[in-house]
């Protein structure tokens, strides 16, 4: 019976939002096939898991136990999805664009000998599968035919809905233990290191809040920093900012500065020179405050505030606090 | 200790991506090229590692004549020298690329104990390279590192995760798939970019073994909401909106 | 300010906002217009044109003064708006030529009013110390130079601008709508503005825009290579953005701009790279900005080595990298000045482009200037966009042509420099004969024209004794000239000559109110019999010159107006632009249909006689009328009037005629040896010594006819454009006037004789260059030997302590004193002074 498997990722027996998103298109691949939806666990700490499993179309759950797989090891998942590939012959092997699932699909694609395409949103089947796929983090779209057999897809993440199945079905338990070699198990976590957000550099800040000229003198950067401290991030200065004097150059944002790329840029009366946006264009998102609803910058971010701010600043800050 | 840092030339895009009329590639006709920021760091790693614990550093990319443009960067930036697979104009699949890097480094007879590549290329995104020769040298991989440090025969590898990270100690040699933000790649100098030029570069004739079928059919620019901003509120009233968006990215 | 919503009409539209169109709103808004949109398809305050891009210095010293005048007017109001850093900037020379060009420079500030003095390496090195001396010979050092932020400024001018003034960015023009050849409305993706005005500021995107209204505003988009190099250890000691003088290392045609702890390296030394509009990225697409493409590596190398070599100790820091690099787009013009003003056919469209930031703020100024009131403080007649019309606007000419100024624009440029490129373009109808006697061609509004003939070598010969000592040994002042010309002066003041198509413009106005029309718009009373012609100035508000020319009665209500070639386009766009809506006047442009044979000397009557059909007597064709005659079968006209100071006339005939005519001529005129003698004579040696003024040399507008000693009309009843301010200028003293200068010693301390070309200082007997009440200084606007007088002639305006007839003076030349004297003050021939050849 061929089947398409899919890589799922939970914490605490609530699965990852992008695996929700990968069953909700390995679902669809699986509809498309007329074939069951199976999944693999590796974190074998809940029971609820399952429930859920079920709920996206999941019939069948291979639970991986072995005394060894107390870490994540990536090469001992690739060789137990080899495995299981080798025994059930699936369509397709499904993970989440996580860096979990890239890490073990593409070594599972290695061992296989299989194409790989990652971070797909669309997928098709038929002659082989059809698939649409990012690039350039998503500025392009690329049609493709993936021939392989199995076919290794990573979902894009945050690009299709999570959706649970219409009518959730049973779902049958599988115990799986795969065969490990030392060398499987040669890279792990060996441990886990709490970060320490304190003091860090604006290129490994995961928020980083900017002031321009729009702060208007340097005393005022104490707005910015608190609402930086109460997200863990570091606050970075526009060139026009430096060229005052309001902020030392090590904390310039721009070209001929920090080239930055956190979570979330929050640009605190920034315009959006050019030469600014290029030190933060690896910024995931931009969120910015500004009065001028034309200002470059608030073309080019995600999110925007129109509004002065000396105002929306410590709003935010309360906001959060009270949060 | 010998490092090796493979890097891909890529076009250096703004927002937009122009397409050629037939949809098979980009229209680079007014772009320059560039690496990877992954590769940048990859580089940047290799000869600040060189650095501490002495040896040199290798670049590598297989790609057209043209790439050869960026092993001279790469030498500017460090690197003692460059090796060009001579691949034409066609992109290549990770299986193939991965194939003629693991051919080239046995050929090349060097005992690499770094070998650093970038997570994912800027272009293609296809996660697999790293991994791939990695396989094809029964060598350990790390993917997605974001610290390294070498200590006698072993590398300690960091990868962020949320609240942290996780740390892989692997015996060298190894594969290092790094991203952005290990380091602040340096900008070459004027002096060392003019002596890149007259470096002698490596070159090889890679072999091309494509593996199953991966073909493309065509590209495609998305649509892209002109002034793409999503407008939260005006003044101080729009900071729950805000709270919202931060949970949302998962900075809260 | 800023806003989505676009009105649906406005009195003003200018289209584009970087620093030149940021300006023309504030200095129009100052003016009172109230009523004007800005917008620009980029974003805001940078929205991806030059201005982004640009170093930001401004050196105010050049050979031009209509630049340097713009230059210094725009560091005022930078430095006005807290905008100016002044840190100097030097020149630096390589080699002995270059040290020759910079004492020019310093020749250049001293007229314009500019600080300027030539340093020795070891003074370069007081204020540059990073710099390798071995390397340079000397240095030009402008201490008014500085630097900028234009970004800026452009956001103060706005605001400044802010009630009178709709900015709206990312806002594209997709359209420019003309109706009766006027400009109606700009129609945007973000809806359609009707106008009365619209402002073309769209840097190297303005000839697209152009092209929508149909014209062309001829300029190529062009790369000037740029990186910049840090962070720079030495320039850690020191606060704030910039703290030496930028550099300009001339003869490798770059500079060095410290910036904060970087140092900006640009270049133009590499090869031209030009672009077509369509190849530019949009802003979308552009890693950093359209008009900032990748660095053209190998291209730079040789930049690369030569920075290096002259600022090893800042360039070569191991800590410094390039950090930014960028083949920065800009817009090159086919002679390398701006292109400002109306845009002839399509009223109410103007033309603000191919401007640097150093003189946006004052073109700014000027052509708001110039759209509220018709004229503007500062001369803008060499950036007239008008001045290719009808034959420099082919993208081909602009991109010959800026390639080959692409090197010019650090080169040593002599003030005769003649074009290589796209020639010849237009040539008369006595080109080839002209070519079978070995002329050397000059080019002026694109006509080939003569400037001497090799042909006539022997008259060097034949009057070897009278050219004594007006020979020149030195090659700076005798390139681009032949003592051929003193020859063929001589020649015609002893016997006769022609002069084949001086390139003029030809317009002819017809029409029931042509009469008013035409006494409207010049100084001279035109309201004269038909047959008659006037020599007149025409005149802007404030007085000054416009244009000088000749209006000919050739009917009731027929004028024929002749004007230079170089100021044709121009000069019909004033007189276009001034025709009434009700009036019934029609210009039409003869300057290619007709062809113009100059026939004058001693001997001319004789030899036109042998062939015209009509009586040229005296009595029968009176000086200074017009007739139509027939010469060897040619229906031709003529004028009887003279620009070198001869009897003889101006002869049109159809250009598909002019062979023919050139033939009849020179054939009835063998037995009197006529010679075809070139522009040399016509446009310097023969006016020189008849003291007549050249438009764009001794006329313009910071000039009033009463200075320019062009009062004889007196003051006519009927209005006419500056006649309040001429009247005015008539009854108030000369603040200067103008005068004719003898060089009195030729000789340098070398001991070489050297002769002045134009532009250079006039100093009074202690060394001090003389200024006016009005801040005016006197400088050459003319040079040229007279060789009928024997003497280096130069025109100079002087205040009235110093406009003594036998006064001496100094001229600067080349880092030297020579002295002079006053021979004429006022418009008096030193040549025949009353006339009488011409009326003989």
């Amino acid at each position: 019976m061929t089947m398409v498997l899919a890589l799922v990722e939970h914490e605490e027996g609530r699965l990852a939002e992008t695996s929700q998103q990968a069953l909700t298109l390995a679902r669809d691949l699986a509809d498309q096939e007329d074939a069951p939806l199976a999944a693999v666990v590796f974190e074998d700490d809940d029971e609820q898991v399952g429930f859920e499993l079920a709920s996206y179309g999941v019939t069948e759950l291979y639970r991986v136990e072995h005394d060894r797989l107390d870490r994540y090891a990536p090469d001992a998942r690739a060789a137990t999805v080899h495995q299981l590939v080798d025994e059930h012959d699936p369509e397709a092997v499904v993970a989440p664009g996580s860096d979990r699932g890239h890490d073990v699909l593409g070594r599972a694609a290695a061992r296989l000998g299989v194409p790989m395409a990652a971070n797909c949103v669309e997928v098709t089947a038929g002659d082989g599968y059809e698939v649409t796929r990012h690039r350039w983090g998503g500025s392009l779209l690329e049609h493709a035919r993936i021939d392989g057999s199995p076919a290794l897809l990573s979902v894009a993440q945050h690009e299709v809905a999570a959706e649970e199945a219409e009518d959730g079905g049973s779902l049958t338990e599988h115990s799986f233990t795969p065969t490990l070699a030392d060398s499987d198990l040669l890279v792990g976590i060996d441990r886990i290191e709490e970060s320490d957000e304190e003091g860090v550099p604006l290129e490994e800040a995961r928020v980083v809040v900017g002031g321009g000229r729009g702060v208007g003198g340097p005393e005022d950067y104490d707005k910015l920093e608190e609402l930086a401290d109460l997200l863990g991030g570091t606050v970075g200065a526009s060139r026009a900012a430096v060229n005052e004097g309001w902020r030392p150059h090590d904390d310039q944002v721009g070209l001929t500065g920090a080239k930055i790329s956190p979570d979330v840029y929050i640009a605190c009366g920034i315009s959006g020179a050019v030469q600014h946006m290029v030190g933060c264009k690896g910024a995931k998102n931009i969120l910015a405050i500004n009065t001028d609803p034309e200002a470059a910058i608030m073309e080019n971010g995600e999110y925007a505030v129109v509004g002065d701010l000396h105002e929306v600043v410590p709003a935010i800050t309360e906001a959060i606090r009270e949060g | 200790m010998e490092a090796l840092a493979c890097i891909k030339r890529v076009p250096d895009t703004g927002a937009k991506i122009p397409l050629t009329d037939d949809q098979q590639s980009i229209d680079t006709t007014t772009l320059g090229f560039t690496v990877s920021p992954h590769e940048e760091c990859a580089v940047e790693e290799a000869v600040q590692q060189v650095e501490t614990h002495g040896g040199s550093t290798t670049a590598l990319t297989l790609g057209p004549e043209e790439a050869s443009e960026q092993l001279y960067t790469a030498i500017a930036r460090g690197a003692d020298e460059g090796v060009l697979l001579e691949a034409g104009d066609e992109e290549w699949r990770p299986t193939a690329t991965a194939r003629a890097i693991a051919d080239a480094i046995e050929e090349l007879e060097r005992k690499f104990d770094l070998l650093l590549f970038g997570n994912e290329s800027a272009d293609t995104e296809n996660y697999q390279v790293g991994p791939r020769v990695a396989n094809e040298l029964d060598v350990p991989c790390v993917t997605g590192i974001k610290d390294l440090e070498v200590t006698d025969g072993s590398a300690v590898a960091k990868r962020e995760v949320t609240g942290g990270s996780e740390v892989y100690e692997v015996p060298l040699p190894a594969v290092v798939a790094v991203k952005e933000g290990i380091n602040s790649p340096r900008y070459p100098s004027m002096r060392s970019r003019m002596r890149a030029k007259r470096q002698e570069l490596t070159r090889m004739d890679p072999e091309r073994v494509d593996g199953p079928t991966f073909e493309r059919i065509r590209l495609e620019a998305p649509e892209t909401d002109e002034g793409a901003a999503e407008v939260l509120g005006e003044g101080p009233e729009a900071a729950p909106a805000v709270v919202d968006v931060l949970e949302d990215i998962g900075v809260l | 300010m800023s806003s989505r919503e676009l009105p649906s009409s406005a009195g003003t539209v200018i289209i584009g906002a970087g620093i030149v169109g940021n300006s023309l709103a504030y200095h129009l808004a100052r003016m009172g217009r109230d009523d004007i949109v800005l917008m620009d398809k980029g974003p805001l305050p940078d929205p991806g044109g030059s201005t982004g891009h640009a170093s930001n210095f401004l050196m105010p010293v050049e050979h031009s003064k209509e630049m340097t005048h713009l230059t210094r007017r725009s560091i005022e109001q930078y430095d006005e708006m807290d905008m100016f850093t002044n840190s100097g900037g030097i020149e630096v020379a390589r080699t002995e030529e270059r040290v020759e060009e910079l004492k020019r420079r310093v020749q250049s500030a001293k007229a314009w009013g500019e600080a300027g003095e030539l340093l020795t390496p070891e003074e370069v090195e007081e204020h540059v110390p990073y710099i390798n001396t071995d390397l340079i010979k000397a240095g030009f050092y402008s201490e008014g130079a500085g630097t900028c932020d234009p970004l800026r400024a452009g956001e103060i001018m706005r605001e400044r601008a802010e009630d009178s003034l709709t900015v709206s960015p990312n806002t594209e023009v997709l359209d420019l709508h003309v109706e009766d050849g006027s400009i109606a409305a700009v129609e945007t993706d973000r809806g359609t503005v009707e106008a009365d005005e619209v402002a073309i500021a769209a840097g190297l995107w303005s000839p697209k825009i152009a092209a929508m209204a149909g014209v062309d505003i001829p300029l190529t988009p062009a790369v000037h290579q740029l990186i910049s190099v840090g962070p720079i250890s030495f320039f850690e000691q020191f606060e704030g953005e910039i703290n030496h003088p930028v550099v300009r290392d001339m003869d490798t045609q770059m500079y060095e701009r410290p910036s904060g702890n970087d140092m900006e390296v640009g270049s133009y030394q590499h090869r031209p790279i030009l672009w077509d509009v369509d190849e530019i990225m949009s802003i979308d697409e552009a890693p950093l900005s359209p008009t900032q493409p990748p660095l053209t590596e190998d291209a730079f190398q040789k930049s690369m080595e030569d920075s290096l070599e002259l600022m090893p100790e800042v360039l070569d820091d191991p800590d410094a990298g390039i950090r930014y690099e960028i083949d920065g787009l800009l817009s090159v013009t086919p002679d390398g000045a701006p292109l400002l003003g109306p845009l002839q056919d399509v009223e109410g469209l103007w033309s603000v482009s191919a401007v640097w930031i150093k003189e946006a703020p004052a073109i700014g100024e000027a052509v708001a200037q110039w759209m509220t009131r018709g004229w503007s403080d500062i001369d803008l007649h060499a950036s007239n966009v008008n001045r290719f019309y009808e034959y420099g606007t082919s993208r081909k000419f602009v991109k010959n042509r800026a390639h080959e100024g692409y090197q010019k624009i650090y080169g040593i440029v002599h003030p005769s420099e003649q074009w290589q490129s796209s020639r010849p373009l237009r040539t008369s109808a006595f080109y080839n004969r002209q070519d079978e006697l070995d002329a050397r061609f000059f080019e002026a509004g694109g006509w080939e024209r003569p400037q001497w003939f090799w042909s006539n070598e022997d008259l060097v010969r034949t009057y070897n004794e009278e050219l004594e000592g007006l020979l020149r040994a030195n090659e700076w002042d005798s390139r681009w000239w032949s003592p051929i010309i003193l020859g063929e002066h001589l020649h015609m003041r002893d016997h006769v000559a022609m002069i084949g198509d001086m390139g003029f413009g030809i317009f002819d106005f017809v029409g029931s109110d042509v009469a008013d029309y035409m006494e409207r718009m010049v100084v001279g009373r035109t309201d004269v019999d038909v047959g008659k012609t006037v020599y007149t100035p025409v005149l802007a508000d404030n007085g000054g010159f416009v244009s000088d020319l000749t209006v000919a009665r050739l009917g009731p209500e027929h004028y024929r107006v002749v004007t230079g070639g170089a100021v044709a386009g121009s000069d019909r766009a004033w007189f276009e632009g001034r025709i009434g809506d009700d009036e019934e006047v029609t210009l039409v442009d003869r300057s290619e249909s007709l062809c113009t044979l100059g026939v004058w000397g001693p001997d001319a009557r004789e030899v036109l006689q042998e062939v015209a059909e009509e009586d040229m007597s005296h009595e029968a064709f009176p000086p200074y009328t017009a007739q139509e005659i027939t010469v060897g079968g040619v229906d031709a006209w003529a004028m009887r009037l003279s620009y070198v100071g001869e009897l003889g006339w101006e002869i049109y005939a159809p250009m598909g005629q002019g062979q023919r005519l050139w033939d009849v001529v020179a054939e009835a005129g063998e037995e009197y040896d006529i010679r075809p003698v070139g522009m040399g004579v016509y446009g310097t040696t023969g006016r020189m010594e008849k003291g007549y003024r050249l438009f764009g040399h001794e006329l313009e507008l910071e000039y009033t006819p009463a200075e320019a000693g062009l009062t004889f009309h007196g003051v006519k009843d009927a209005d006419f454009n500056g006649k309040e301010a001429y009247a005015r200028a008539i009854e108030e003293d000369n603040a200067a006037t103008l005068c004719t200068l003898s060089v009195d010693d030729h000789v340098s301390s070398e001991g070489e004789r050297r002769f002045m070309l134009g532009n250079e200082p006039i100093l009074d007997g202690e060394g001090e260059v003389i200024v006016d009440e009005e801040g005016r200084r006197s400088y050459v606007t003319s040079a040229g030997t007279g060789p009928t007088v024997g003497k280096h002639l130069l025109m100079a305006y002087l205040p009235p302590e110093h406009a003594e007839e036998g006064h001496s003076l100094q001229v600067e030349y080349m880092g030297e004193h020579y002295p002079v004297t006053v021979e004429v003050v006022g418009s008096r021939p030193l040549f025949d002074p009353k006339n009488e050849r011409i009326r003989s």
